[in-house]
């Protein structure tokens, strides 16, 4: 049996100045290198379990383990740090900072990991090396992430979460901002890559169809129970 | 990384992080020239006589007596006979003296009568000697020497007749006795440049047919007539010294002080223009209060710029969160631009001050006499630049502090 690289073990969340709603995860893992597709509608909770998992948020009861470290043990600064080291993150569209040039935007979270710049190695060429997986011309390396259309962002935004090699990559509906063929292409540049330096995959996404790349495809109802107020 | 990451953000924003720049540019070249302008005019103001260990007068106060010898401002209580001014010329201690004679009027502007010594002996700016800019230093007895205001306002050059009025504010003229203008001084910036500058023989010479401030009724003596005459003077209103060693400054001053056949005053033109300016000085004080003000409101402008950019930027700061960042990473980040903006603004400030005094300094000289140096930024420059940055750094803690809570509450998830 592989180590889990994400562990819920009765978490439960309440939302605060929101009276009855509630989110509880009873139990739920992703083992090392697995892709698993968690499908629930907006505002199922997505955000929130993301968030927990993320640990930008604290769970009221029960344990979040990234890579066996519980999260609720760590300061919120170490969180952040844990975070950094840990996890890539793409979100659904203007993941970058418009301002910073390609290069900036995917060497932005090693800035915040020592250990994660330290497995990526030469950063600026392990980047470098990225983009050509990821098919972006070397051309827009130094470009302005603005300038950039909204396929070769989301690519831009897969090299950042790759980079440094994190052993869990979040990502929250991907594809959503792209046309059914970009989606193909991109889905398949992230698996390649994510399959290439064996990084779990965790995506979630309200579109069922792309389950069958996937390991395991999970309704986040089956694992998550939402208590929505009574009033 | 960071900072040039916060850099490219500014840079992206360069239109109201420009304006706000400039703002504050603006501000600052403002204080910094006030400032300037204050230690200019201190000096000027201090520079309006140097060189002259003493003035005397009749007894009054320190700062009266400067106010009607040097700045013509206010009239002497009492005259000094022409008896005490030689006992005091004759003392060993005194190297020069000149005196005055004020009482008289052109227009709206006073008329003093000295000697020649005047000229080779006042001196202003640290050492600088009257220069004639057109024509002579009066050689005649109705040669009149005129300041550069005196010519400008008056539209007089060389050569035109001049009637001088008996008092300040008279209708009475001496129309019997006019004087011809027989030298236009160059501008000094001091009170020189309003003065009508006569002999001390003609000031005698116009009252010769007067008696008790008025005029003798039917007489009316001859030019030739009085040019024949003894025009000693029978009093002055003040004299400048100048003593041969700075060391006994003080025991001329003290003899002259308890001078017995007459209650005179001697004062240091130093000391007395230090007391006038702790009077007039509450004024500049009140100049640079509104100044700073204006560099605070400067700030401020800033701080809005910031709390309105703070909703457009939530979406950034949620990446910055994803990507690892603490909420005190996204509060300094916020700081660090607040400090960069208002160090380029104040740097800019710097530069338009200076660009500012080498278009104005000729002109501020020549309107109003006001020498402005223009030297590299003293410490006391570089200490507003640092001080305006490190208010930029404390007034940008506002917005930075909501941007921290903000991004505390969003995490990586924009909440909208």
């Amino acid at each position: 049996m592989t180590q889990p690289v994400l562990q819920l073990t009765g978490l439960h969340y309440r939302w605060p100045g929101r009276e009855g709603f509630a989110l509880s995860v009873p139990g739920f893992s992703v083992v090392a290198g697995e892709s698993v597709l968690l499908l629930g509608e907006s505002g199922s909770g997505k955000s929130t379990l993301l968030s927990l998992i993320c640990g930008t948020v604290k769970a009221d009861r029960g344990l979040v383990q990234v890579s066996g470290q519980d999260l609720a043990a760590l300061s919120g600064s170490g969180r952040d740090r844990f975070r950094a080291e840990q996890i890539g993150v793409i979100f659904q569209q203007f993941n970058l900072l418009p301002f910073g040039s390609v290069a900036d935007n995917i060497l932005l979270p090693l800035r915040f990991a020592l250990e994660r710049r330290k497995r990526a190695g030469v950063a600026k060429e392990a980047a470098r090396g990225l983009c050509q997986a990821l098919g972006l011309p070397d051309a827009l390396f130094q470009a302005k992430a603005g300038m950039l259309s909204v396929g070769q962002q989301q690519r831009v935004a897969v090299a950042r979460a790759l980079i440094g090699q994190p052993p869990l990559i979040v990502a929250d509906e991907p594809t959503s901002a792209l046309d059914a063929n970009s989606q193909a292409a991109f889905l398949d540049l992230l698996f390649q890559q994510s399959e290439a330096q064996k990084s779990a995959l965790l995506m979630v996404s309200h579109d069922p169809r792309l389950g069958d790349r996937f390991d395991r495809v999970v309704d986040l109802s089956d694992v998550a129970d939402i208590t929505r107020g009574a009033a | 990384m960071i900072f040039w990451l916060a850099l490219a953000s500014l840079r992206a924003r360069a239109l109201t992080v420009g304006m706000t720049m400039l703002a504050i540019a603006l501000s600052v070249a403002l204080f910094l020239g006030v400032e300037k302008v204050r230690t200019g005019a201190k000096a000027s103001f201090a520079d309006t006589i140097s060189g002259t260990s003493l003035i005397v007068g009749a007894r009054s106060g320190s700062v009266q007596l400067l106010l009607y010898s040097v700045f013509r401002i206010g009239n002497a209580t009492n005259n000094v006979t022409w008896e005490s001014y030689q006992d005091i010329a004759a003392r060993p201690e005194v190297d020069w003296i000149v005196p005055i004679s004020l009482g008289d009027s052109h227009r709206q502007f006073r008329v003093m009568g000295t000697t020649a010594a005047f000229f080779e002996h006042y001196k202003y700016r640290r050492g600088r000697a009257l220069e004639v800019a057109q024509g002579v230093v009066m050689d005649d007895l109705f040669d009149a020497v005129i300041g550069a205001d005196v010519a400008a306002t008056l539209g007089y050059s060389v050569d035109d007749p001049i009637v001088v009025a008996h008092g300040l504010a008279s209708f009475t003229e001496h129309e019997d006795q006019p004087f011809r203008v027989a030298g236009i001084l160059e501008r000094t910036g001091t009170p020189v440049d309003r003065t009508v500058i006569v002999s001390l023989e003609a000031i005698e010479a116009i009252h010769v047919d007067w008696a008790n401030g008025a005029k003798t009724q039917g007489q009316s003596t001859p030019v030739d007539e009085i040019r024949q005459m003894d025009l000693e003077p029978g009093a002055i209103t003040a004299a400048l010294i100048g003593v041969k060693s700075p060391l006994q400054t003080f025991a001329l001053q003290r003899a002259i002080n308890e001078y017995h056949q007459e209650p005179l005053l001697a004062i240091l033109p130093g000391v007395a223009l230090q007391e006038l300016w702790g009077i007039v000085g509450i004024a500049e004080t009140a100049l640079l209060a509104v100044s700073a003000m204006v560099v605070v409101t400067a700030l401020i402008g800033m701080m809005a710029t910031l709390f309105s950019s703070l909703s457009e930027r939530r979406r950034e700061m949620a990446i910055f969160r994803a990507m690892g960042a603490t909420p005190v990473t996204v509060l300094s980040l916020l700081v660090l631009e607040a400090m960069v903006t208002a160090a380029v603004g104040a740097i800019l400030g710097l530069g338009l001050l200076y660009l500012g005094l080498v278009v104005a300094q000729p002109v501020v000289d020549a309107a109003f006499g006001l020498w402005l140096p223009i030297e590299a930024p003293g410490l006391r420059d570089m200490l507003v630049l640092l001080a305006v940055v490190l208010a930029g750094a404390i007034v940008s803690l506002i917005p930075a502090v909501r941007a921290y809570r903000i991004s505390l509450a969003d995490g990586m998830m924009v909440k909208t």
